[in-house]
């Protein structure tokens, strides 16, 4: 079957689209590389792949034609938009606790007071 | 045209796991290591979609999800389990 104009510019979106997602997560890996501490780390870790995720599986239901695979993908995605951030968060929390992080590049430390009440009143377990 | 996005792609996708795999081995705590390995997984998962766009077929969708899926449950239960030695 010979290729009509509507496939050729569906075919060039879906290509830009592949692109554009798979610079996001260069930018991730740059950022890995590049930051400075796990705060800013975990910035670049998550962002960049949520949005780069979405526009590869765009890219696939462009590419696919079909809308059987649509709700599957949009699964995908969500599951990555739900759980990217409570990863984050999670990974945050006990960096805060361990103190891998660097105080002086913070401009407000609004836990540091919760943090110090609950130690002051003998919180067992420091991590939740 | 898809072999040259897919040439493209593949490479950039090279790089980034190389760059998240650098981070893994260097550290310096667990917790960049679990957040390097998480971003690690997703590059797998970017990679196995391509593959599947270029190609036109959904075999490796299911191994998309499960990418996104394991990440999450390693990061959070390793988050969980990080105290601090130097106090304890």
């Amino acid at each position: 079957m010979e290729p009509t104009l509507l496939d050729t510019i569906i075919d060039s979106v879906a290509a830009v689209f592949m692109i554009v997602g798979a610079l996001m997560s260069l930018a991730a890996g740059i950022g890995m590389m590049r930051f400075p501490d796990l705060m800013s780390r975990m910035h670049a870790a998550t962002k960049p792949q949520v949005f780069g995720l979405f526009l590869l599986l765009s890219a696939l239901a462009l590419e696919l034609r079909s809308w059987n695979v649509v709700p599957v993908l949009i699964l995908a995605w969500l599951l990555q938009l739900l759980t990217a951030p409570v990863s984050a968060h999670m990974v945050g929390r006990a960096g805060y606790r361990t103190k891998h992080m660097k105080k002086e590049t913070l401009l407000v430390d609004e836990l540091d007071a919760v943090v110090a009440r609950a130690e002051g009143q003998g919180g067992d377990d420091p991590v939740c | 045209m898809m072999t040259i996005v897919l040439w493209i792609t593949g490479s950039i996708l090279v790089a980034a796991a190389a760059l998240a795999i650098v981070r893994i081995a260097r550290g310096p705590s667990i917790l960049e290591r679990v957040l390097a390995t998480d971003v690690l997984l997703v590059i797998i998962a970017a990679g196995l979609t391509i593959e599947m766009a270029v190609n036109k077929h959904t075999d490796n969708l299911i191994f998309v999800v499960l990418c996104c899926m394991i990440g999450f449950i390693g990061s959070v239960t390793v988050a969980r389990y990080v105290t601090d030695r130097r106090n304890a």
